[in-house]
């Protein structure tokens, strides 16, 4: 069996990357994406947690994550696509109108 | 309620209605008199004084029903305050019913007699607001002496002594916009202002003996007081000294004694029957009752005693030679009345309360008498003037010139003056014998009623005071003097103006209550006859009198029933010889018109101080008003305005306030302090806010990254803490 190490370093991993890529990508898309590798790490990590300590709280927290994930998404889609609509642009560095 | 613990019966339960029934009186007059006729004003006002005139004879016969026992009535609760007990209470036994019968019977007939004096007076012009107005403050009068005499305490006694100064300064200055022949002038109100003023300086004293009184003796209620005095003289009697003669000095301003007499000549400038009533019959006489009524702590300190003799005996003397030189008919009388009163409060002083009380009731008979003749004589000389200003009026106007009946127009007539007139005994037949007989009963000839009093006051200063009786026989034979001046001058010789030539005499209304006081001061004397002694015996009830065991001259010690031959044959002879003295100057040889007084050349310069009242009002005005008036604009101008107004105000107040304001609360705790903080706050909110604006930069990444280090300084916290 694989040990938990592994797991959870793994998950590091991947919340590092996409971490990281909230920070310096200018895509909305790819920030979703990478917000989307960010709980997918910590849903890695409940999951590993889960069969480390034989409960299925993780494993039923991962599903909420997925769904609230898939919200999430889906009202920033919508946003995205309206921004582009009025700005013909979706870089987030000249979204800063609401700058006081 | 009866204070008294036997059973009484009488009539003391009306005693209340001699304040009543002058009040009622002056209500009626004040609420309805706007309806009311003259007649009806005059006869309401006088039914009311009769009304308490019948009171008085009700009361007087009740106390000589229960032998002269005193009752007393209370009526209310005035003042219970700690120690201090004072109730509104009536005191009636024989000294104050005398008191009561003089003030209500003299009153009666004066109101009676104001009814048709005061409407012919020159300034009355039908102004029938006035007329009322005079018989409200008549009455007025006739209540507040009735509060005095009644009065069971000092304070009572003080609440009437007042009631009837405020009256008598309401009318001295009745007409008080004009001067006596209705010009406009301040004189009369100043002549009203100097009687208050004066009588205050007296008050003065009255209150000072009534604290002295309350301190040391613990009350205000006579026989409480009687009672607690001798124990005082005891152990300290320079208090009782002390008390007497501030009451003294009381006495003094009320019954114009020197020094303080000065207001009462002045205080003709009020109508005849005011004189009359006030200052002649009944206000002045307040403090002769004052005294007597006291009698029990002047009879402990024999030493206050003798000043007041001396008091009276010198006001006697002086006020008598005063109104040898004078003009004025009623500035005579005055001077007169206040010599007069000398004469009583040197008897009440010598102990002679008797003769004191006897000679205040005969005085005010005579002398009522006598001014209210005198008021007579000035109406007959204002309606001749009247009638020749008409005279005149006609045969201008037959001519057809066109003039104005106006008496500012015409020379300056003075009804008063005694040089304008002469002859009147042709023209005023009533008058002038009504004036006879207050002259012989006022000079003490056998057998007026001046006669007996005024010999029971010289025998018993005869005996008592042997230097007292001189002054006071002298003061008598000034007296017949300047009566008898005033006979020849006023009613005999010829005419020294033509109003005096067709003066007319007074009507009925005038002429009968003089007629009754006429008969009074013929039969007055029959109140004290010698051997009789009825109102001797009557006033023991109430003043207990002290017999003297000082050894007496010889020459008195024959008496016929208390009336010794040899002091009633000098005062006689002596008011004979100055009734023909008087003769040989001004009878013989009647004054001419414009002729100067035949005494001024032989006298000179005594006459030219007998003249100007011994100049005792310049000296006043000299050593208290000028000094008075000096002091007071100092201290107005120099001390209140300068002083206070200028420096201490201007300068230290509002000058301290300014900088206090400016300089230490606006500039510095103000601007530097207050203002500073809440600017820098403002500055410091600015500042911070500009640097932190600079962390807002628009970026969605850098926030992100914000985020970031937060929870990465969180968990290494949680971590490592």
């Amino acid at each position: 069996m694989v040990p938990v190490n592994y797991y959870i370093t793994l998950s590091a991993i991947l919340f590092s990357i996409g971490a990281l890529g909230v920070l310096i990508r200018r895509n909305p898309l790819v920030i979703f994406m990478s917000v989307e590798l960010m709980l997918n790490s910590a849903n890695l990590a409940f999951v590993t947690f889960a069969r480390m300590h034989e409960s299925l709280n993780g494993q039923i927290f991962v599903f909420f994550i997925m769904a609230v994930a898939a919200a999430e998404v889906a009202v920033g889609l919508a946003l995205i696509v309206q921004i582009f609509k009025t700005k013909h642009s979706i870089n987030v560095d000249e979204m800063s109108s609401l700058k006081g | 309620m009866f204070l008294s613990e036997s059973t009484i019966t009488g009539f003391f339960f009306l005693a209340p209605w001699l304040v009543f029934a002058p009040v009622v009186g002056l209500l009626i007059n004040l609420v309805f008199g706007h309806r009311f006729s003259e007649k009806a004003v005059g006869a309401v006002a006088s039914l009311a004084s009769g009304t308490a005139f019948v009171v008085s004879v009700l009361l007087a016969y009740s106390v000589a029903a229960n032998h002269g026992e005193l009752v007393r009535w209370r009526l209310a609760e005035w003042i219970h305050i700690g120690t201090l007990n004072l109730d509104w209470t009536f005191r009636v036994d024989s000294l104050s019913t005398t008191m009561m019968l003089v003030v209500s019977g003299v009153g009666t007939l004066i109101h009676i007699y104001a009814i048709g004096y005061m409407h012919e007076d020159v300034r009355f012009k039908n102004d029938v607001g006035r007329f009322r107005r005079f018989f409200v403050f008549l009455n007025l009068f006739i209540a507040a002496m009735m509060i005095l005499v009644s009065g069971d305490s000092y304070m009572m006694l003080f609440v009437g002594w007042e009631g009837v100064g405020l009256c008598s300064f309401l009318l001295i200055g009745f007409w008080f916009e004009m001067d006596t022949l209705a010009r406009p002038s301040w004189a009369n109100s100043n002549a009203a202002k100097k009687a208050f003023i004066v009588n205050r300086v007296g008050d003065f004293g009255f209150l000072m003996a009534g604290f002295l009184m309350f301190w040391n003796l613990g009350s205000f209620q006579f026989d409480a007081v009687f009672k607690a005095a001798p124990a005082l003289a005891e152990t300290n009697p320079g208090l009782i000294v002390a008390i007497t003669l501030f009451m003294l000095v009381g006495v003094a301003g009320k019954s114009a004694q020197f020094p303080l007499y000065v207001w009462l000549p002045d205080a003709m400038a009020g109508p005849t029957p005011v004189s009359a009533l006030i200052h002649a019959a009944t206000m002045v006489t307040a403090g002769v009752y004052l005294v007597t009524r006291s009698a029990p702590l002047y009879t402990l300190v024999p030493q206050a005693q003798f000043i007041v003799v001396m008091t009276g005996a010198v006001t006697a003397l002086f006020a008598a030679t005063i109104a040898v030189g004078q003009y004025d008919i009623k500035k005579v009388l005055a001077y007169s009345t206040i010599s007069q009163l000398g004469f009583m409060v040197a008897a009440v002083g010598m102990g002679a309360y008797v003769a004191g009380m006897f000679h205040l009731i005969t005085h005010a008979f005579f002398k009522a008498l006598l001014f209210l003749s005198a008021g007579s004589v000035i109406l007959g000389l204002e309606r001749g003037h009247h009638h020749l200003a008409h005279a005149h009026h006609d045969e201008k106007h037959g001519k057809g010139v066109k003039t104005k009946h106006d008496d500012h127009h015409e020379e300056v007539f003075d009804p008063g003056d005694m040089r304008n007139m002469g002859g009147l005994r042709k023209t005023m037949p009533v008058t002038f014998w009504l004036y006879i007989i207050g002259t012989l009963a006022l000079a003490g000839i056998f057998p007026f009623a001046g006669f007996w009093s005024k010999d029971e006051i010289l025998l018993d200063a005869a005996k008592l005071y042997p230097q007292v009786y001189w002054l006071l026989a002298i003061a008598a034979f000034f007296t017949a003097f300047y009566m008898g001046r005033q006979i020849w001058m006023v009613f005999f010789g010829e005419a020294r103006h033509e109003a005096a030539a067709h003066a007319e005499e007074s009507p009925k209304i005038i002429t009968i209550p003089l007629m009754v006081l006429a008969a009074l001061s013929i039969l007055g004397g029959a109140l004290n006859l010698p051997y009789v002694h009825t109102l001797g015996a009557w006033l023991e009830h109430t003043v207990e009198i002290v017999e003297h065991e000082a050894p007496i001259a010889p020459w008195l010690e024959q008496s016929f029933g208390g009336l010794n031959i040899y002091v009633a044959l000098i005062s006689t002879v002596a008011a004979l010889l100055a009734i023909l003295i008087s003769w040989l100057i001004y009878g013989r040889k009647p004054l001419k018109t414009g002729q100067i007084d035949p005494l001024k050349k032989p006298l000179s310069f005594i006459f030219t101080g007998m003249e100007n009242k011994w100049f005792v009002d310049e000296i006043y005005q000299t050593i208290i008003i000028n000094p008075f008036v000096k002091i007071s604009q100092f201290l107005a101008d120099v001390i209140d305005w300068r002083f206070w107004h200028d420096w201490f105000h201007e300068t230290v107040i509002a000058g301290t306030y300014n900088w206090i304001s400016e300089t230490a609360l606006n500039r510095y705790a103000d601007q530097k302090g207050i203002d500073a903080f809440a600017n820098g706050l403002g500055s410091v909110t600015q500042n911070i806010s500009a640097t932190m604006r600079k962390v807002q930069n628009g970026f969605v990444r850098s926030y992100a990254l914000s985020v970031l280090l937060g929870v990465v300084i969180i968990l290494g916290y949680l971590l490592f803490k």
